[in-house]
């Protein structure tokens, strides 16, 4: 007979799960709301959805008041780890969630809003990601991590257009193998160290001194394919431009920013000590996809003709500047990471949002995509505020000072020449000035050139009100970053502190 | 107040830039004339209450910022930067109120205070940072102003000069960050404040490579050879306002860092790389007098002409001694004033004709009398004529160099003599000789717009140069306490004797 098992409901801490039951709690709420009455308009789901949202960044914030009062907090059987890297990825998740959900709310109908489902799998996905970001037990990353694709990949069809089922499927199709991958490297690990939790991995390997090398170095080639597919590394960013063109700009925005810092952070939970005890070949390796990342993908920019792909290239090649500090792996690199990827979640998600608000329902005349460069020519001689607008954004994501990414940059080359890696520095400094110039490309377009007529009623159809705010809340982040730079480092790098990153 | 009179230089122009969205078009020049002459008569009013007897950085402002790295809101000026921080509020006044464009003036004007705002900013920053990003923000409105208003090429214009002083100052910006980091290791804390940086004794390999680094950055921005082809196209392109800007501000930028960062900081790796960037200034100066002769439009005749004086310039900063130094400063606020004016005097030409090829004119002095005598006059303190304000800087900064190297020096001061007859003959071609083209018969000579900008540059070239001692002496007095730094600061033999030593020659005196 088994013995039953005795466990005390306290040690399971279950407040840990709190803000992720929230979010999913969130979603059910609006399921039921469509049981009891359909057809409701799309305002109430994306409020409720906000004050979820409200409630999930407010216990979050909790956690991190406990966290800097009491160190990290385990619960769950050991499954839930609350620790700084935990704390903040959830605040940016929820904190990108929350500008990005009233963007639902255009001016024009479009179909995926109509409904609800899509409100609900949009909380469960923060779910997923919450959960791959509070834990460092493999299984339960690949569970959260799955969720959340999952869900995404129906909000990219949903928009119900040729372009975006093929862009669902492509995103599909790649997020399987990458997940097949990142199962397969969980089972080497777990075969080669016989637990799933990568802080008892990292201590056995190290007790071990890295006996099964070669075993560690495949799983590790397993990890990087699976990473490399999530984060849209160089080579393995195929998916990336055509994903983002086929989805609406407002989604193509924040798969640009949320879905990525989830994977950040477990990519600097899984490598951190593996780079830190000095395994060579991890080094190299990922010393030439950052490089290669940020060059190839800014080369590729330049050629683009549609604003909305060359936006998708430059979040690749923003990815690959910031997994740099996750080769640096020092606190200040790991602080620089999360800094630079709250400022580029204002900066990118006010582009994005300038792109959705000129997204036209149907192509006129002779244009290829949706946002062709030249429909932009001469914006501020006829929408001069939009025009700023976008200029101000493509500036700061050029790294012009003082706009908002200027001070991620500089804190993250600051904090690759405090290691040692000066060429590194150097290679992250000219990447800037390429990309400066498709930036300036567009800028271009709008302040130096005469409108082509025929986009002039397509500007700002989409924008209501909310869409306004989210714009202006993104320029004033945008603008006055440089005040909000030291408070942020200041908690960042005390968070980052507790949890030994 | 007085205290915060930088603080108020800086952001005033930017204030009313924002408020200036409010201002109906038809009175935005107005409203630019007003904002630019209050700028102006405040950077005046900074240097009555300068003290010229004080030492150090004066009117000293301190604000953290960001102090988890380092970084304050930090200015201050010196002798060195006061009076170009002048020259920059003087020359956007001018520039507003002789504009003649007539294309969305109120953008322009707008983007001119923006711009003011940024170059106050560079030149009173004491923060590495702060000062990197009024540098870089400067190249936003001057992009905007060259590709919006400049000429049919003025948008691959526009990107060449964004991209190449982008590209430097980029990896100028690696070299702050590991000077910080450089004072993080050695004091334990980040630190970008220029003083502190001043301070740090480094050993000659680090000084060799944080003076490349920075060396890029600055040498576009100059533009030194082989680092000027982005200038040509600008300067080509550029409506009026826009190339007075660039050449009588924003070129400063570049000699104005070398002696606020490089000598300074790296003293021993300045003497290291005295000759060669000796060689590169004396290339600058005969092979760009050379190409302006071969022009066949007056301004890049101008463009070219005011590079070869950025040599000069260059020069007289890598003599490391007070005369050279001091001549150089000197010369920068007088290249300012020649070249701002002369590229004035060809849009007044351009304005009329709309063509800026030489061949087009001839005998103008007999249609536009006092326009000729302006010209006449400006061109004259450009050949460096004695009793200009050009040859008091020239003289220095040669004087300073020969006392480290008589043969450059010879090259050198030939090649500016020689310089002359580009100039010389692109104004035979213009002025003298019968009227042929019937177009010029009818010309108008100056308005009164024109005048109001040009008459004080006129009064200012030939002042400066009979009596520069009111500006000479705050700039010298700095200038010896930088030469007493770096000789204090200087490791190697080399640099010791290069680098003359002030305290004992002073002793010597007594």
């Amino acid at each position: 007979m088994l013995e039953p098992i005795n466990i005390s409901l306290a040690s399971l801490n279950v407040m840990t799960l709190a803000p992720m039951l929230i979010a999913i709690a969130g979603a059910l709420t609006i399921l039921c709301i469509d049981l009891i009455k359909s057809n409701l308009h799309k305002s109430l789901y994306v409020m409720v959805a906000l004050l979820f949202l409200l409630l999930d960044l407010g216990a979050v914030l909790d956690f991190g008041n406990l966290l800097l009062k009491n160190g990290p907090i385990v619960g769950m059987f050991d499954m839930m780890l609350i620790d700084g890297l935990a704390i903040l990825s959830q605040v940016i998740i929820v904190a990108g969630s929350m500008l990005f959900i009233p963007l639902a709310l255009t001016s024009k109908r479009f179909h995926e809003y109509n409904y609800p489902e899509y409100f609900a799998l949009f909380l469960f996905m923060i779910a997923g990601f919450q959960f791959m970001v509070a834990t460092d037990n493999l299984i339960l990353i690949f569970v959260g991590l799955e969720t959340a694709s999952l869900a995404l990949y129906t909000l990219i069809a949903l928009h119900n257009r040729s372009k975006s089922f093929e862009a669902a499927v492509k995103y599909f199709t790649m997020g399987a193998l990458a997940a097949g991958l990142f199962a397969f490297g969980a089972m080497i690990f777990y075969a080669i160290t016989g637990s799933v939790e990568i802080n008892k991995i990292a201590t056995i390997l190290a007790n071990g001194a890295y006996l099964n090398i070669g075993f560690v170095l495949v799983g590790i080639v397993f990890m990087l394919a699976a990473f490399g597919f999530k984060l849209s590394m160089v080579p393995f960013h195929t998916w990336t431009p055509d994903v983002y063109e086929g989805s609406s700009a407002a989604l193509a925005g924040y798969m640009s920013i949320v879905p990525k810092i989830a994977g950040f952070v477990v990519a600097m939970r899984l490598f951190d000590f593996l780079v830190d005890t000095g395994v060579v070949w991890l080094q190299v390796i990922l010393y030439v996809m950052v490089v290669v990342t940020m060059t190839a993908s800014n080369i590729w920019a330049l050629v683009q003709t549609d604003v909305k792909r060359m936006l998708a290239y430059s979040s690749i090649s923003h990815a690959g500047f910031v997994m740099a500090a996750i080769l640096i792996g020092s606190t200040q690199a790991n602080t620089g990471l999360f800094l630079y990827w709250a400022l580029f979640s204002f900066t990118n998600l006010g582009a994005f949002s300038m792109l959705w608000v000129s997204r036209q329902k149907n192509l006129i005349a002779g244009q290829s995509s949706d946002h062709p460069y030249e429909k932009f020519a001469g914006l501020v001689k006829t929408m001069p505020m939009a025009a700023i607008m976008m200029g101000l954004f493509m500036l700061s994501l050029a790294g012009i000072p003082p706009f908002g990414l200027f001070w991620g940059k500089m804190y993250m080359i600051g904090s690759a020449v405090a290691e040692g890696y000066i060429v590194l520095a150097v290679v992250m400094a000219l990447n800037s000035a390429i990309a400066a110039y498709y930036y300036l490309k567009l800028i271009i377009f709008m302040f130096m050139k005469e409108p082509i007529s025929g986009y002039q009623g397509q500007y700002l159809t989409n924008a209501s009100l909310s869409l306004r705010t989210i714009i202006g809340i993104a320029a004033i982040g945008t603008i006055f970053a440089v005040f909000a730079v030291n408070p942020l480092l200041t908690i960042i790098t005390r968070l980052v502190e507790t949890s030994v990153y | 107040m007085q205290e915060h009179i930088l603080s108020i230089l800086i952001f005033f122009p930017a204030l009313a830039a924002m408020l200036g969205f409010v201002v109906h078009k038809d009175s935005a020049k107005a409203y630019g004339v007003t904002v630019a002459a209050i700028e102006f008569f405040l950077s005046l009013w900074l240097w009555k209450i300068y003290d010229p007897a004080g030492s150090g950085m004066q009117f000293q402002e301190l604000a953290p910022l960001i102090s988890q790295f380092g970084i304050n809101y930090f200015v201050g000026v010196d002798g060195i930067s006061l009076f170009i921080i002048i020259l920059a509020t003087f020359f956007t006044m001018v520039g507003i109120a002789s504009l003649t464009e007539t294309r969305r003036l109120k953008d322009l004007i707008i983007t001119l205070l923006f711009l003011e705002m940024t170059m106050v900013g560079v030149f009173a920053a004491l923060d590495a940072i702060i000062f990197y990003v009024f540098w870089e923000l400067s190249l936003v409105p001057m992009l905007y102003i060259i590709g919006a208003w400049g000429g049919p090429l003025r948008i691959y214009a526009s990107i060449k000069f964004f991209l190449y002083t982008f590209t430097g100052s980029l990896l100028m910006l690696v070299g702050m960050l590991f000077m910080a980091f450089l004072h993080y290791k050695h004091g334990g804390v980040w630190s970008f404040s220029i003083l502190d940086w001043q301070a740090m004794n480094l050993p000659v390999n680090y000084q060799m490579w944080l003076f490349g680094a920075f060396f890029f950055g600055f040498a576009i921005k100059v533009p030194m050879f082989p680092f000027h082809t982005w200038l040509p196209y600008a300067h080509g392109q550029a409506p009026t306002i826009g190339s007075v800007i660039l050449a009588a501000i924003l070129l400063k930028m570049g000699t104005y860092a070398f002696v606020r960062f490089s000598l300074p900081m790296f003293p021993d790796a300045s003497v290291l790389f005295m000759f060669p960037i000796a060689v590169l200034a004396i290339i600058m100066i005969v092979y760009t007098a050379m190409v302006a002769y071969a022009q066949e439009d007056i301004k890049q005749v101008v463009a070219y002409s005011s590079v070869s004086h950025m040599g000069v310039i260059i020069l007289g900063i890598f003599a490391l001694n007070v005369e050279g130094i001091t001549g150089s400063i000197f010369l920068m606020i007088a290249h300012g004033v020649v070249s701002g004016a002369l590229f004035l005097l060809v849009g007044v030409i351009y304005d009329r004709r709309h063509t800026k090829l030489m061949s087009e004119f001839g005998g103008l002095a007999s249609v536009m009398p006092r326009y000729a005598t302006i010209f006449g006059i400006m061109m004259m303190a450009s050949v460096g004529m004695p009793l200009t304000i050009n040859f008091v800087g020239e003289f220095l900064s040669l004087l300073g160099f020969y006392k480290q190297s008589h043969a450059f020096t010879l090259v050198a001061g030939t090649a500016i003599i020689v310089g002359a007859i580009y100039m010389l003959a692109a104004y035979k071609k213009m002025f003298f000789g019968t009227v042929t083209k019937e177009e010029n018969k009818h010309l108008k000579d100056i308005n009164r717009t024109e005048l109001m900008g040009l008459i004080p540059l006129v009064i200012l070239a030939i002042w400066l140069g009979v009596y520069p001692k009111p500006i000479l002496e705050p700039i010298d007095k700095s200038v010896k306490e930088l030469v007493v730094l770096m000789h204090e600061k200087a490791r190697t033999v080399e640099a010791q004797k290069r680098i003359p030593d002030l305290t004992k020659s002073a002793q010597e005196v007594h």
